[in-house]
């Protein structure tokens, strides 16, 4: 069970490829199913160009939270590791904001595993995006359900 | 001086015009104390409350040391 909050901004598919190299020799035959989800910033939102973003969070609270949706999802399936790494602070479009994975046994496990970090993560873990756009810095408004 | 250290995120930090600060412990036993303390507007609607990083309710209770957070629902991933 990995969680990273950064700054940084990170490639997720060599994340990934380091993230599995680093487990071969636990994992090598274990499990028969990787699900993905990487988030990443989009040029225009609600009706607005976008030309860049900053990511305010609760640092602690949001660790805390991810941790305690990791342990939750590991305790309701059976799952070999998660991975959960998010960003903060400023944010170009087209990079990676999120990057959720999830190795079981099989397909089943992992794809609802890994749909129920990025929905927990996306309704409870507390970060904020404030976008820039034409008209100045907006903060984003929660999704309506 | 038992107190207690509030904080606020995002657009509840603009309009805070800070983005925390202390408040004396005595008379407050719950989350919604607190902001009456602070503020003499009602809590704007859909605000989130923490009490020492865990998600918690207006009427949670609280005492000297906690860390209460107020902030706007969440938006990330």
């Amino acid at each position: 069970m990995t969680i990273r909050v950064q700054k940084e901004s990170f490639d997720p598919w060599r994340v990934l490829a380091a993230h599995q190299e680093a487990h071969a020799r636990d994992w090598v035959g274990r499990y028969g199913a990787t699900a993905v989800f990487v988030g990443s910033l989009r040029d225009f939102n609600q009706g607005h160009a976008v030309s860049g973003m900053t990511l305010e969070h609760y640092p602690g609270m949001t660790e805390g939270y991810l941790e305690k949706i990791s342990a939750e999802a590991r305790a309701r399936w059976e799952l070999l590791d998660t991975l959960l790494i998010h960003r903060y602070g400023p944010l170009l479009p087209g990079e990676p904001i999120v990057l959720v994975a999830v190795w079981s046994v099989q397909r089943d496990a992992a794809f609802a595993a890994c749909r129920y970090l990025i929905d927990e993560l996306k309704t409870r873990a507390p970060f904020w995006k404030q976008e820039s756009t034409p008209d100045g810095l907006r903060w984003v408004e929660e999704k309506k359900l | 001086m038992p107190s207690i250290t509030v904080r606020y995120f995002a657009s509840l930090r603009e309009h805070r015009g800070r983005d925390q600060e202390q408040v004396e412990a005595a008379g407050l036993r719950c989350a919604a104390d607190v902001w009456s303390r602070v503020s003499a507007k009602p809590l704007p609607a859909n605000t989130l409350i923490a009490i020492n990083q865990e998600y918690a309710t207006p009427e949670s209770a609280v005492r000297a040391g906690d860390e209460v957070a107020f902030f706007p629902p969440v938006t990330g991933g």
